[in-house]
């Protein structure tokens, strides 16, 4: 048959496609799971690394994510706890953070650390190029950041990227949410020289500017609905479920953060 | 040393006719992954898969493909195997997969794997085809790696992640040299090693 | 007003030369002089904006997951983003001969002087680059993957204009031997690089 006709041409572009679109789905098919299950891991490790936990070389995530995470639910705006039938894991952050604040569902992950019981909520917004993410965990006051991961998709490497160091996400430890006459302030996100007085602040990223308010405004608005449950864990409800043995006084938590001690005065 | 004819199409690529700095090509992912060593290395495996896999194929393919079409059969052959690649990846090494995001994917334009597919395998035999995509790839693979080590220890102090820079140092004075991070700092480490590659083949030197 | 400010930043500050080495291989390449390059740069805007849209529209309709929804509810979980390379780069190549094809019926004399740089444009990093890059930030919208393209494109064609124009004065300096042509090119990039950081963190 002719190599150059239009009919060999065709019928050739016809077979290449069709193999080529046989062995790419066995091939995706194939390692599915396996996808799955790192993402779910990466997802986990996420979790974790907000409460300063990180898995030792060749320890499993799910294990450590098993023995830490004692207990997730998911609330409502108002901090009761819902009975909607799904795991919190499984909540997609992308699509609770485009419903009315009363809708959502917040997921609320409880990790059982060496320094005490911490809460960890998910936060999501939007960067300079593509959504931010990350995850808070906070001591048992439902006020004080214990920690924050961020992680984020395609931001500037070197400026906005840097969200994701631990040299930005370590000014969170410490930080307190609410001010002193417990209006839920969330913490600023600002430059050298603009630092606010009347709330918590960290300083931005440089070069990153857009990425950094994209981390306030996430923060925020992530934030926001958790009010009352934050509320109720102050008031020493522990939140929705109720648990023995956690102390309301405020001692053990100053006491249980090394870092965020040096930090103090930034808080007035 | 005498190196005989046949395994010319593997070693050539390795300094004297190297694809990188000799023959300029495959920069752009070259130089976008080099901040760390680890992506380096595995884009450096990932370009060896492709690249001796497509050169296989396309030479076995090369008596039937029509010559109307012949670049969209190539672009298709690598892109298949990419695709593969990246599905790979993602299911071995997460971590590494997200690093490299998109680069994974620009594999396919890598001026590199086009450029040999259409120079050497549409007109040879599949070894030869195969010597010449693994040489080729090395020959990449080398230089992703030396930018990559030079980046990676002035940028952040560190081989792999793993710490060099003894403490005192810092404790000294000594700071990491942030620019070395940023994009701009792969070029002029590319003109270094060309430099001195140059300096010591002085038959490669342009007039 | 967000375009625009999408537009500027894709031309000087996220710019696919300096900030990503995409494109650079015909970069380095085409850059001799300024015409020529002036021209590839001219090709590579008409494609990227061309392209950026209709992938856009794949990506949306056809390939993210649940994208098929519109042929009906069996197809609500369908996910078909592995697919995503080599859709784009087939689109890519098919975009470009039909662009060369109008190109060659409507206005020969730019065919003339593009002629060659033409087909090569399908391999070129920036196009492909451009389209994943919109996949993954995830544009709202086409007109904002267009003003995406366009921005690109510019930040592309400025990149080799200028380069093009250092190259055409270097021909009268002393270099050292061995950096003489490429190598020198290598370090005015990462020049020229250092010097359009200085873009950084300007908004509109």
């Amino acid at each position: 048959m002719n190599r150059q006709s239009n009919i060999y041409t065709i019928i050739y572009a016809i077979v290449l496609v069709v193999v080529v679109g046989v062995v790419l789905s066995v091939v995706y098919q194939a390692l599915r799971p396996t996808q799955l299950e790192n993402i779910a891991n990466d997802t986990k490790k996420q979790i974790l690394a907000s409460a300063r936990l990180a898995p030792e070389k060749g320890e499993s995530i799910s294990a450590l994510f098993d023995q830490h995470i004692i207990n997730s639910y998911i609330v409502n705006n108002l901090g009761e706890q819902t009975d909607e039938n799904i795991n919190p894991f499984d909540v997609n952050m992308a699509l609770e953070v485009k419903k009315p604040a009363d809708k959502r569902m917040l997921p609320v992950f409880e990790c059982q650390t060496d320094a005490g019981l911490k809460y960890i909520v998910p936060v999501y917004g939007a960067g300079l190029w593509g959504p931010i993410w990350g995850y808070i965990a906070f001591d048992n006051n439902g006020d004080t950041i214990y920690g924050a991961y961020f992680a984020h998709q395609g931001e500037t490497p070197g400026l906005g990227a840097e969200i994701e160091k631990p040299a930005f996400q370590s000014q969170f430890d410490g930080k307190n949410i609410f001010s002193q006459d417990g209006q839920f302030t969330s913490v600023a996100v600002v430059k050298v020289g603009k630092e606010p007085t009347d709330r918590a602040w960290v300083h931005a990223v440089s070069g990153g500017t857009i990425t950094s308010q994209g981390v306030q405004k996430m923060l925020f608005d992530s934030l926001e609905p958790y009010t009352a449950f934050f509320n109720n864990l102050k008031n020493g409800q522990s939140g929705p479920t109720q648990l023995n043995g956690v102390s309301n006084n405020p001692q053990d938590f100053t006491g249980s953060d090394d870092t965020g001690k040096g930090l103090e005065p930034q808080q007035l | 040393m005498k190196i005989s004819k046949s395994w010319l199409p593997f070693v050539n690529p390795l300094s004297q006719d190297n694809p990188v700095i000799v023959q300029v090509l495959g920069i752009c992912s070259a130089l976008a992954v080099t901040a760390k060593l680890e992506p380096a290395v595995v884009m450096t495996i990932s370009v060896t898969a492709v690249l001796a896999l497509a050169n296989v194929i396309i030479s076995l393919m090369r008596n039937t493909i029509p010559n109307s079409i012949r670049i969209i059969v190539q672009l298709v052959v690598v892109a298949a195997l990419v695709v593969i690649v990246d599905q790979v990846l993602k299911a071995w090494n997460y971590e590494v997969s997200k690093a490299l995001s998109v680069f994974i994917g620009l594999i396919i334009t890598n001026c590199i794997i086009m450029g040999r597919l259409e120079a050497f395998a549409m007109s040879n035999r599949p070894w030869p085809a195969f010597l010449d995509g693994i040489g080729n790839a090395l020959g990449y693979g080398i230089i992703l790696i030396i930018v990559a080590f030079f980046r990676e220890l002035f940028g952040s102090g560190t081989i792999f992640g793993y710490q060099v820079i003894p403490q005192w140092w810092y404790d000294a004075g000594y700071q990491n040299n942030g620019m070395m991070i940023l994009p701009p700092m792969a070029l002029i480490t590319v003109a270094c090693i060309i430099w001195v590659h140059r300096a010591r083949n002085k038959d490669l030197q342009e007039k | 007003m967000e375009n625009l400010n999408l537009f500027i930043r894709s031309i000087f500050v996220d710019n696919m030369i300096f900030a990503y080495f995409l494109g650079m291989c015909s970069f380095l390449a085409v850059s001799k002089n300024v015409k020529t390059s002036f021209g590839l740069g001219i090709a590579v805007c008409f494609v990227l904006i061309i392209a950026l849209p209709v992938t856009w529209c794949i990506n949306q309709y056809i390939l993210v997951p649940g994208a098929l929804s519109w042929l009906g509810e069996r197809y609500a979980e369908t996910d078909l983003s592995f697919l995503g390379l080599i859709m784009f780069i087939s689109v890519i190549a098919a975009l470009v001969q039909i662009v060369e094809m109008v190109i060659e019926k409507y206005s020969p004399s730019l065919y003339a002087s593009l002629g060659i740089f033409l087909p090569l444009i399908a391999v070129n990093c920036a196009i492909l680059g451009a389209v994943l890059f919109m996949q993954q930030r995830d544009f709202p919208n086409p007109w904002t993957a267009t003003v995406y393209g366009a921005g690109s494109g510019v930040g592309w064609l400025l990149a080799i204009t200028c380069l093009a124009a250092i190259r055409e004065r270097l021909a009268y300096n002393k270099i050292p031997a061995p950096l003489r042509g490429i190598g020198i090119t290598f370090i005015i990039t990462g020049l020229m690089g250092i010097a359009f950081m200085s873009f950084l963190g300007i908004k509109i």
